[in-house]
């Protein structure tokens, strides 16, 4: 098998894993960096955020507002000292990314602008139109072009984390154009595979989001944690779940439902000014305004669509020239996807699976509990975003724990010192090569790709969804256990070398049936609700029991293994999340 | 009722077994709100298990699934099916590539390119980050700001005819965004990039017949773009020439 022998190797290059490479050739020049991704860098979902990320940088703002900004809507879950770094560094990031070349939104003055986002008491989320995240990743793509270290190997799929003597020393993946199994060898492994989204039937995530980086860590023996957290964007376009970015709403929109009444006011989000004030309204944070949503529709006051029922986003008082000017995707998105322009017509959107707060756990270093390995992104969990991600945090965030990963891989290799164990990681390769083997000699495969999937997709939406219940998620952890057993005899039709996306989609499925499994045991033993976990059994925050990270332990065939983790609280005590008139 | 259906013409090639690429035809539902991205899913999971090609955001910004649709370049994922309903559609991986697999195309060739203009910023002097933010009026963003739309999704090369007459060409996408950064205030590497973009596989192979401009789905106009850069060149050729010692 052929070795290819790295210092670092990162899985991954959205925007973490890009920043993580960086961050790697600007620590040490010397050291060789491989950057591996299932798709080329600038494919990576990092490509279609929209609104913008956070950091202070204006006078009538705080750090002090960020943090506890950000701790409040992660309904006190976050590490507090992990918050604190996060807001600290966030500032000098999104510069140096400025320095880079993103093409930032101005003030007329020439300073960078800011808008606000959901759940903000000042607006603090720099912005380049409504395609932020977009030309982040090119322009965290292009400036990796200027450094000689930083190799990239384009669409390679990692099966395997090379694990030996306690240290991760490097990964199998599997080359899509040849379809052989490489061996990467490296003293640190960063992982910054992004979300699991497509666990769910109805996401704004892209094809790629499957969870394949988290499920090869925790396969590994790191645990998840927090994976019972998902984040519902309040505005995706039915049928597609296209993402309506919350800078439509920052700018100005609002949420009617089938009577034209702003709804949210009769959910303690109130007064409703006609203006967009701050944390309130459709300002609030994005877990009371998914939920509110799936109360309007009980109450028969959606609309129905073709792809089910929605509300509407009404943007038409802002008028074309603002629109076109803040707003441009959402114009184009919402004409070509649903036939309506914005300018003249309020756009339908509902509820959609946006972002998973869990994830690998790391410490504010981005290190994981394995020596040699580090994760940064929504493939980790550190956690800054708690029970609810802040709207715009994520952006910041694959920036400055994607550079701590890095600097933190350099660290590990230059004070690790020892040296990978060539002969014990070939033959672990041997082994992942085996079991891919396996898949294309077996004849008889029962299941599908598809069929699996489906059943996965459903039970997911009905038994882990906005809200949940202890009834709703024993029988979701029942169905995804038997479709994991079902999986052992999924059918490889394709069996062919080059560019298998049979094989790709197989593999896929076999990580998002992990990610779900852990998904649906964690919310399943967290009897309260919190943040985006909403039991309908449970209605109270309880932080007597649960001020506390879930960590999912993989026991192999049976169901993981669930331990719990302190909170740090460092200067905010849990209090109540206030919205509306009363916190601005 | 009977299902209205829509006949899907794919060019199918497997290096393992096939000798040629051939047309293989598919016979899909037809829903108006679908694009042709959903058809080729629809044909995946349902049909045959053995057709390969890239998409994964489905909302014409990643920049995977651009490919040939009767004919014309497009993003699959933009592609309606409304638009071409009842007739069929026919759909070949984008032109100007090699084929790699059935729908997928071998691009290394534009990944070599883009990296050979140096797109990134070259400052005059590094930055820290102390030193906060530049200054960028909303004009000057302006003048740059068309050509950082870029999804490098290729259609540009794939309608390019000089492109496919002369593979050496540097190409609409990477030229315009070596413009982009020689436009960007805050850029000072024009000069370093010329060496590439004005050379003869530069600027000068284009004969300015527009394709790219016109398949773009970002409305980037690399045309534009590629004729800015000649005009600068020229200018550059012509300072030289009056002043040969002097700093250009």
């Amino acid at each position: 098998m052929d070795v290819i022998e790295t210092d670092v190797v990162i899985v991954g290059a959205g925007g973490a894993g890009l920043r993580a490479a960086i961050a790697v050739a600007e620590a040490d020049p010397s050291l060789n960096v491989a950057l591996t991704s299932k798709v080329y860098p600038m494919r990576s979902h990092t490509v279609a955020a929209e609104g913008g990320a956070a950091a202070v940088i204006k006078d009538n703002d705080s750090l002090e507002n960020h943090f506890n900004d950000t701790v409040t809507g992660g309904d006190w879950l976050c590490d507090q000292d992990a918050v604190e770094l996060f807001i600290n560094e966030a500032p000098k990031e999104l510069t140096r990314m400025e320095h880079w070349g993103c093409p930032w939104s101005r003030e007329p003055s020439g300073h960078v602008a800011v808008r606000p986002f959901g759940g903000m008491k000042v607006e603090r989320t720099w912005y380049a139109a409504d395609k932020t995240g977009f030309h982040m990743l090119h322009t965290l793509f292009q400036t990796s072009l200027k450094y000689p270290s930083i190799k990239r190997f384009d669409e390679y799929y990692a099966t395997d984390l090379l694990v030996e003597d306690g240290r991760c020393q490097g990964i199998a993946a599997i080359e899509l154009r040849s379809g052989q199994m490489r061996v990467f060898a490296a003293k640190a492994v960063i992982i910054a595979t992004g979300g699991a989204g497509r666990i769910f039937p109805f996401t704004t995530n892209g094809g790629v989001n499957t969870g394949d980086g988290a499920v090869m860590a925790y396969r590994a023996g790191v645990p998840l944690k927090d994976m019972e957290f998902v984040q519902y964007h309040p505005t995706g376009l039915p049928g597609t779940g296209i993402l309506i970015t919350e800078g439509a709403r920052g700018e100005g929109g609002v949420l009617i439902n089938n009577e034209g009444y702003r709804y949210l006011q009769d959910y303690g989000l109130g007064p409703p000014d006609p203006w967009p004030r701050k944390k309130a309204m459709e300002l609030g944070p994005r877990d009371r305004l998914s939920q509110a949503f799936w109360h309007e529709e009980r109450a028969g006051k959606t609309v129905a669509t073709p792809h089910g029922q929605a509300v509407h986003l009404d943007l038409r008082h802002l008028g074309e020239k603002k629109i076109n000017e803040r707003l441009p995707m959402v114009r184009e998105l919402a004409l070509s996807y649903m036939g309506v322009d914005p300018v003249f017509k309020p756009i339908p959107v509902r509820p959609v699976v946006h972002y998973m707060m869990g994830g690998i756990h790391t410490d504010i270093d981005a290190a994981t509990p394995l020596a040699g390995l580090f994760a940064a992104g929504e493939c980790a969990c550190v956690s800054i975003n708690g029970a609810n991600r802040l709207g715009s945090n994520s952006l910041t965030e694959i920036l400055v724990f994607g550079g701590r990963a890095g600097r933190g891989a350099v660290e590990h290799v230059r004070s690790g010192g020892k040296d990978v164990d060539r002969t014990a990681i070939e033959e672990q390769a041997g082994e992942a090569q085996k079991r891919v083997a396996a898949l294309f000699q077996k004849a008889d495969g029962t299941e599908t790709v598809v069929g699996l999937r489906k059943e996965m997709n459903h039970i997911m939406e009905t038994g882990a969804g906005i809200y949940r219940s202890k009834e709703s998620l024993e029988e979701a952890c029942k169905t995804i256990g038997e479709l994991r057993r079902r999986y052992a005899d999924v059918r490889l039709e394709d069996k062919s070398n080059v560019f298998n996306t049979d094989l790709v989609q197989v593999l896929e499925l076999g990580s998002m049936l992990d990610a779900a499994h852990v998904l649906a045991h964690s919310a399943l033993n967290r009897e309260e609700s919190r943040g985006s976990h909403q039991r309908l059994d449970k209605t109270e925050r309880d932080d007597e029991t649960y001020l506390k990270h879930t960590l999912a332990h993989y026991t192999g065939e049976g169901d993981p293994r669930l331990e719990y983790l302190d909170v740090k609280i460092t200067k905010s005590p849990p209090g109540e999340r206030v919205y509306g008139g009363a916190a601005s | 009722m009977t299902e209205q259906t829509l006949q899907v013409e794919i060019l199918r090639y497997r290096p393992e077994t096939d000798q040629d690429p051939a047309f293989q035809t598919y016979t899909v539902p037809y829903r108006d709100d679908w694009v042709v991205l959903d058809a080729l899913n629809h044909i995946k999971d349902n049909i045959d298990r053995t057709l390969s090609y890239r998409w994964s955001c489905h909302m014409a910004v990643c920049g995977s699934c651009g490919m040939m649709i009767n004919g014309e370049p497009k993003l699959s994922c933009h592609a309606f099916l409304r638009d071409y309903y009842p007739n069929k559609v026919r759909v070949e991986p984008l032109a100007n590539f090699p084929i790699e697999r059935d729908l997928v195309a071998v691009t290394d060739d534009f990944m070599e390119k883009l990296e050979s203009v140096k797109p990134y910023v070259i400052p005059q002097q590094e930055r820290a980050v102390d030193e906060g933010p530049h200054l960028q009026t909303p004009a000057q963003l302006n003048a740059f700001k068309q050509y950082t739309m870029c999804i490098n999704c290729l259609l540009c090369y794939a309608a390019c005819p000089q492109y496919g007459l002369t593979p050496d060409f540097v190409g609409p996408a990477a030229l315009a965004l070596a413009h982009r950064y020689n436009l960007d205030t805050r850029d000072a590497g024009r000069e370093q990039r010329q060496e590439i973009a004005a050379s003869n596989e530069g600027v000068w192979d284009c004969t300015f017949v527009g394709e790219c401009s016109q398949a773009c789905p970002k409305s980037v106009d690399p045309a534009a773009a590629i004729q800015q850069t000649k005009i600068a060149s020229t200018i550059d050729w012509y300072k030289a020439l009056l002043n040969p010692w002097g700093k250009r």
